[in-house]
């Protein structure tokens, strides 16, 4: 499991309802119903890893974040979760509104654009960044909607969003240091993870 | 609607045979009697249409032994032709059961582990009270046929429910089924939620679609058209509508597979035939010139037998019967049009699973399934596997489908607290 996976599982509280968009492997809601006995369940957009899951046992379902997420009832799940995915799908705020209709909390973690290495790469190089986070070239890259840190927060306090905790972390998952102040989260933080209610 | 594999005589996967000798009249002839272990209910069944029919007898088959606590039986529904012989030799056609690649010991339907029961659906013809059953008020065993009530899903899902009660379990582990069988499941997992802990409608839907009920009236009217169909009556002449069942069985086979699996076993190649075969259940083939028909695409050999095995298996007036169930079929039409309403609630497990190159059950259906199933906020997994066979792929060699049902079933199994087996 990944080491962001391993901090949104901690945020988690043991015995709930959890949908995980963009299951991937399906490591995450594995772990959650053996160490927090959850009832976790998947989204997962890539059919190989959806038919890899269920013949692991796994209760996940091939769909999109962007379409199938209007198909669950309000309040069907009391953690909804996208890892690294916001920055992806076609409509990202409408995909926020969607996890906190059909959960009453959201973990949210996505890869921060404001990080210092990329603001320079565009302010000195002139060019569109590449870093080991966003590691693929604009005319491939899957994230077509990137954001920063602020940019989040921003995004929260329109929406009406209350946020439960956030911290910002590095590429190998731990936690830094800054994490107290924006600012610093949104120049040094290379990901970002907050805890959301409506 | 599904063909099955027991009267094929090759799997798809390998050189088609020479064709068929034609039928020559005197070896159609209604089916043979064959004793089906099976459980009569005296006091019958009400069906949805209002009637009542009794007594009901119901033919099954069981494999693998019910635990102590009763908590470890899967009930295998089966397809339009199909019938209770999963996994064994079947009685008439001597060939392998239609699901025994699937169900057996060490199977993804483990019978080391699970106790499985499959039914003959009511209206059927191998054992349980359908058409050719003796109807109650006439004199001299006269079968129903034509006059056979009117039957459902839900009534076919209600007389598998009388033999599960007759065999002491409660709440069944698993209902699995395909094509129809998949209808089955979603009609149990309607109408016994409390009973069906897990369960797996594969390449099916919950509504049959107005293409599929105008392939099977295209079925029905070959048969009618059938000189031997003596309106139902062709017990009386002794003689069975074989051409026009053969006819209609040869369309909708043609549904069951898809045009890459078509190309890829059979193109555009030919064999020379020295004689036309007469259409099946004629008299004695023509001598022919190299005229018109003097060669036989390999599809249309294949296409034949499929035909003329079938019509020694398969009773005119059941397949009537079965396919306007099928017909019926609509889940959400019984919810005032809501899908969901169907499953609200449901504490079932759900593995709803189609095929890239169904085209008859496409996996719209399924999507349409899954997504009601998460308006119910059920547990629901759902898989699309990529294969070009066709509805039949569940049927056949498709190791994405065993490696899902096989996880599917070994997950279930642990959160219903049942010791893992053998499968594990």
């Amino acid at each position: 499991m990944r080491l962001d996976q391993r901090l949104i599982a901690e945020m988690i509280e043991p015995g709930t309802r959890v949908l995980d968009i963009g299951s991937g492997d399906g490591s995450l809601i594995e772990h959650l119903f053996r160490t927090r006995n959850c009832d976790a369940r998947g989204i997962e957009l890539d059919m190989a890893e959806v038919t890899r899951s269920v013949a692991h046992g796994l209760p996940v379902m091939h769909g999109d974040a962007d379409t199938d997420l209007a198909h669950y009832p309000d309040c069907a799940f009391d953690y909804v979760v996208l890892s690294r995915t916001l920055q992806a799908v076609e409509r990202p705020r409408e995909v926020l509104r969607q996890m906190l209709r059909i959960g009453s909390r959201a973990v949210v973690s996505f890869p921060n654009f404001g990080h210092w290495q990329l603001r320079a790469q565009l302010l000195l190089g002139g060019r569109m960044p590449m870093t080991e986070t966003w590691g693929r070239p604009w005319y491939e890259t899957p994230n077509i909607h990137p954001c920063t840190i602020r940019d989040f927060f921003v995004l929260c306090r329109q929406e009406g969003y209350a946020v439960r905790r956030w911290m910002a972390i590095d590429e190998k998952g731990e936690r830094a240091p800054w994490r107290r102040f924006p600012g610093l989260a949104n120049l040094f933080g290379e990901q970002a993870m907050f805890l959301l209610e409506r | 609607m599904v063909r099955r594999p027991i009267d094929r005589p090759f799997s798809m996967d390998q050189t088609p045979p020479a064709p068929p000798p034609a039928e020559s009249p005197a070896s159609i002839s209604p089916l043979p009697a064959v004793e089906h272990q099976h459980v009569r209910f005296a006091e019958g069944l009400e069906l949805d249409c209002g009637r009542r029919l009794a007594p009901v007898e119901m033919a099954y088959q069981t494999y693998g032994r019910l635990d102590d606590r009763r908590a470890n039986a899967i009930l295998v529904c089966h397809a339009l032709t199909g019938d209770q012989y999963v996994a064994e030799q079947q009685p008439i056609t001597g060939k392998p059961g239609w699901w025994a690649r699937m169900v057996g010991p060490g199977l993804p339907i483990d019978t080391d582990r699970f106790f499985v029961v499959c039914v003959n659906v009511l209206g059927g013809c191998m054992g349980s009270t359908g058409p050719r059953s003796p109807r109650p008020d006439a004199a001299g065993g006269e079968p129903w046929g034509t006059d056979f009530p009117p039957i459902t899903l839900q009534d076919i899902a209600r007389a598998q429910e009388k033999v599960i009660t007759h065999l002491g379990i409660d709440r069944l582990f698993a209902v699995i089924g395909g094509s129809m069988g998949g209808m089955q499941v979603l009609a149990w997992a309607a109408l016994f939620p409390r009973r069906v802990f897990a369960a797996v409608p594969i390449a099916t839907a919950s509504f049959h679609s107005a293409q599929n009920i105008a392939f099977n009236e295209v079925s029905r009217q070959a048969i009618f058209a059938d000189p031997d169909w003596n309106n139902g009556r062709y017990w009386t002449n002794g003689r069975v509508p074989a051409r026009g069942l053969a006819v209609a069985r040869m369309m909708a086979h043609i549904t069951y597979l898809s045009e890459e699996a078509l190309t890829r076993k059979f193109g555009r190649r030919t064999r020379r035939e020295a004689t036309v075969p007469a259409p099946i259940g004629s008299a004695a083939p023509a001598q022919s010139p190299l005229g018109l028909f003097g060669e036989m695409f390999e599809v249309e050999s294949y296409l034949r037998h499929q035909g003329s095995s079938f019509v020694r298996r398969f009773d005119a007036n059941s397949y009537l019967t079965v396919t306007r169930a099928m017909d019926y079929f609509d889940l959400a039409a019984d919810h005032d049009g809501d899908l969901a309403a169907a499953f609200r609630g449901t504490p079932t497990r759900f593995c709803v699973i189609s095929f890239s190159s169904d085209w008859l059950f496409p996996t719209s259906q399924s999507r349409l399934i899954a997504r009601a199933l998460n308006q119910a906020a059920a547990n629901v997994s759902f898989v699309e596997i990529e294969t070009d066979k066709g509805h039949d792929a569940f049927l056949l060699d498709e190791p994405a489908l065993d490696r899902t049902l096989r996880g599917f079933l070994q997950g279930c199994a642990e959160h219903a607290g049942l010791a893992p087996g053998v499968a594990a």
